[in-house]
């Protein structure tokens, strides 16, 4: 069995690690001033590039090469947007950095400031997370005190501000766009892309958004270099990744693995512990509730965003949710479709109306009242995944899909 | 409406001065609003309004938007259950229904006394460590009915002392 390697998670259980004293002591903050005192910013963007780090908010977007789309010589101010609204089901990885590691996240803002040439990050995180908000707050204070945060950093020209933003209760918010107009304080409407945020986001800005883990990863690859980092994983997913596991498993958790070394079902098998009671498994969704489905027959292949892929399936934010024999796929699939539909913002009519179609024929298949032709309905409704201003639609669909064709004989008893 | 502005004018500066334009400040306002007013009433809305100078109407529309802000009153001790998939697939029903017998309400209700109200959300974010609650915004994993217990009894008790 390969065993866990915590690259981000390293200094997770130690002690004092939650003030800047404590951090300081393991390391923490030198990728900072080794970037401000001795790189320029675009050195330390060449060595994320190097790295091949990968977005991991779901979907996976080169993260230099997205930094690059920032228009060169604006005379508007940038700035940086830290996704931390955590909230397609299944997933609960950012938060463990959130929780027990608030300067590693820090670190990575700045850094990433520094390198795209912002002086403003917000960490837009999700308002359930109290006490999430509070470590981040807490945090960020302890840092301005140590002169980490604000004014001329290290005694250089580097000057940087982060404010945490609490959003209260939207997923769509998560969605770049929508988590901007939230940011500017209404509705969280997603916007029609272009423009990119990168050329247009907050206030009409350019501003980069990045999840969590994307920015915590920031912090290694300046302490160790781009290419050390490229070292783990394969050449299309490298470094490690935060798997959260959940469901019908004897060990749930987080775990932070080299992708590429190992076989989806040997993961679950390994890391998650197998199924209790020695059941079998019916199917996993291998990344948030929106990704597609998959059978037990399709777990033996390699661990890597380009396999899942492959199969038809995606990776997506790294949840991967583990269901076994006894469940009833069409229940399954009803909270699944309830929640997207509950969560759609209602802009554009494919996803307000078919969300809430999904629901109702999944519901009277649930409590048998379905009707002929309910199957081949829900199969026509999903031909609309692209025709909507923002994903939120697509993850509605996929679900749905891979659920009925999948186990069709479930929704046709 | 000064309640906001009398009890805590240094927040709602300080919020007002965070950000680079006025209007980001209306979700923190609301958040602001709801802890002076104990939930966002009517009043609440206004006086936001009033700070950021916009209409009532415009914040009604935000804070409606937003499914944490509660319009109504809850119960002292506001019960969140999360009843998504990986919930769901660890016992998040069977949570929910030993709930419902012992407070004696459904999702969405209030008991009678004002104590407790229940409600089922969508993913806290939890998923590994479920099932999950939040209880008034703490958070409580992994539980299972003799959990419940652990945790409402004493405050029935509490709440039975006070009738
Ligand atoms: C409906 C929807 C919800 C999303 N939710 C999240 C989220 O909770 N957290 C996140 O980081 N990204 C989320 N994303 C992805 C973001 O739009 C964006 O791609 C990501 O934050 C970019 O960061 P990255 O390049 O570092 O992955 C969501 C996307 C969609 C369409
Ligand atoms: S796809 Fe759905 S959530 Fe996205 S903008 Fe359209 S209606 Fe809103
Ligand atoms: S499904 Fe319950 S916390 Fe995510």
């Amino acid at each position: 069995m390969v065993a866990e390697t915590r690259l981000l998670l390293e200094r997770i259980g130690s002690p004092d690690i939650l003030t800047v004293e404590g951090v300081l002591k393991k390391g923490g903050y030198a990728s900072l001033k080794k970037a401000v005192t001795t790189m320029t910013p675009e050195e330390v963007r060449n060595e994320v590039k190097h790295s091949g780090l990968r977005g991991r908010g779901g979907a996976g977007f080169p993260t230099a090469m997205k930094w690059s789309f920032i228009p060169k010589n604006t005379d508007k101010p940038i700035y940086l947007c830290c996704n931390a609204d955590e909230s397609e089901p299944g997933t609960c990885k950012d938060r463990v950095i959130i929780d027990h590691d608030p300067h590693l996240l820090l670190e990575g803002i700045l850094l990433t400031c520094y390198a795209i040439g912002s002086k403003q990050a917000f960490i837009y995180i999700r308002g359930e997370f109290h006490r999430g908000a509070e470590i981040l707050a807490m945090a960020i204070e302890d840092a301005r005190r140590h002169g980490l945060i604000g004014e001329r950093i290290y005694g250089t020209d580097f000057s940087c501000q982060i404010e945490v933003y609490r959003g209260a209760g939207a997923y769509i918010c998560g969605e770049e766009t929508s988590l901007l107009t939230s940011l500017e304080g209404e509705r969280g409407y997603p916007r029609n892309k272009p423009p990119f945020p990168a050329v247009s986001g907050l206030y009409n800005c350019p501003t980069i958004i990045n999840n969590v883990e994307t920015l915590a990863a920031v912090p290694l690859i300046i302490e160790k270099g781009g290419e050390w980092f490229a070292q783990f994983g394969t050449e299309k997913s490298a470094g490690t990744k935060l798997l959260c596991i959940s469901g019908h498993v004897n060990k749930p958790g987080v775990y932070e693995v080299p992708l590429g070394t190992m076989t989806l079902r040997e993961f679950i098998e390994d890391f998650g512990g197998g199924v209790p009671g020695g059941k079998k498994i019916k199917g996993v969704i291998p990344g948030g509730s929106s990704m597609p489905v998959m059978r037990d027959e399709e777990l033996d292949i390699p661990l890597t965003f380009e396999d899942i892929q492959a199969a038809g399936s995606s990776l997506g934010s790294g949840a991967i949710i583990v269901m076994d024999e006894t469940v009833d796929m069409v229940e399954a699939a009803l909270i699944i479709a309830k929640f997207y539909a509950h969560e759609s913002c209602g802009q554009c009519t494919p996803c307000r109306e078919g969300a809430r179609w999904f629901v109702q024929i999944v519901e009277a298949i649930h409590t048998g009242q379905g009707q002929p032709g309910d199957v081949e309905m829900l199969l026509e409704i999903c031909k609309s995944e692209y025709t909507s201003i923002c994903p939120l639609w697509t993850a509605a669909v996929w679900p749905v899909r891979a659920f009925v064709t999948k186990f069709r004989d479930e929704f046709e008893a | 409406m000064f309640k906001i502005r009398e009890s805590c004018p240094d927040k709602v500066e300080d919020i007002l001065r965070r950000f680079p334009q006025k209007k980001s400040a209306s979700i923190p306002l609301l958040y602001l609003a709801w802890d002076t007013y104990g939930y966002v009433s009517k009043e609440a809305i206004q006086e936001v309004a009033e700070i950021l100078g916009t209409t009532p109407a415009y914040i009604q529309g935000i804070a409606t938007f937003y499914t944490m802000f509660p319009m109504e009153p809850r119960g002292k001790y506001h019960i969140e259950v999360c009843n998504n998939i990986s919930c769901f697939l660890m016992g998040a029903n069977t949570i929910l229904e030993t709930l419902e017998k012992k407070l004696g309400i459904q999702p969405g209700e209030c008991s009678a006394d004002g104590q407790f109200s229940l409600q089922a959300v969508e993913c806290l974010a939890a998923c590994s460590w479920g099932p999950c609650l939040h209880l008034n915004g703490k958070e409580y994993q992994q539980l299972t009915p003799e959990k419940i217990d652990e945790i409402l009894d004493p405050l029935m008790k509490e709440a039975a002392c006070v009738k």
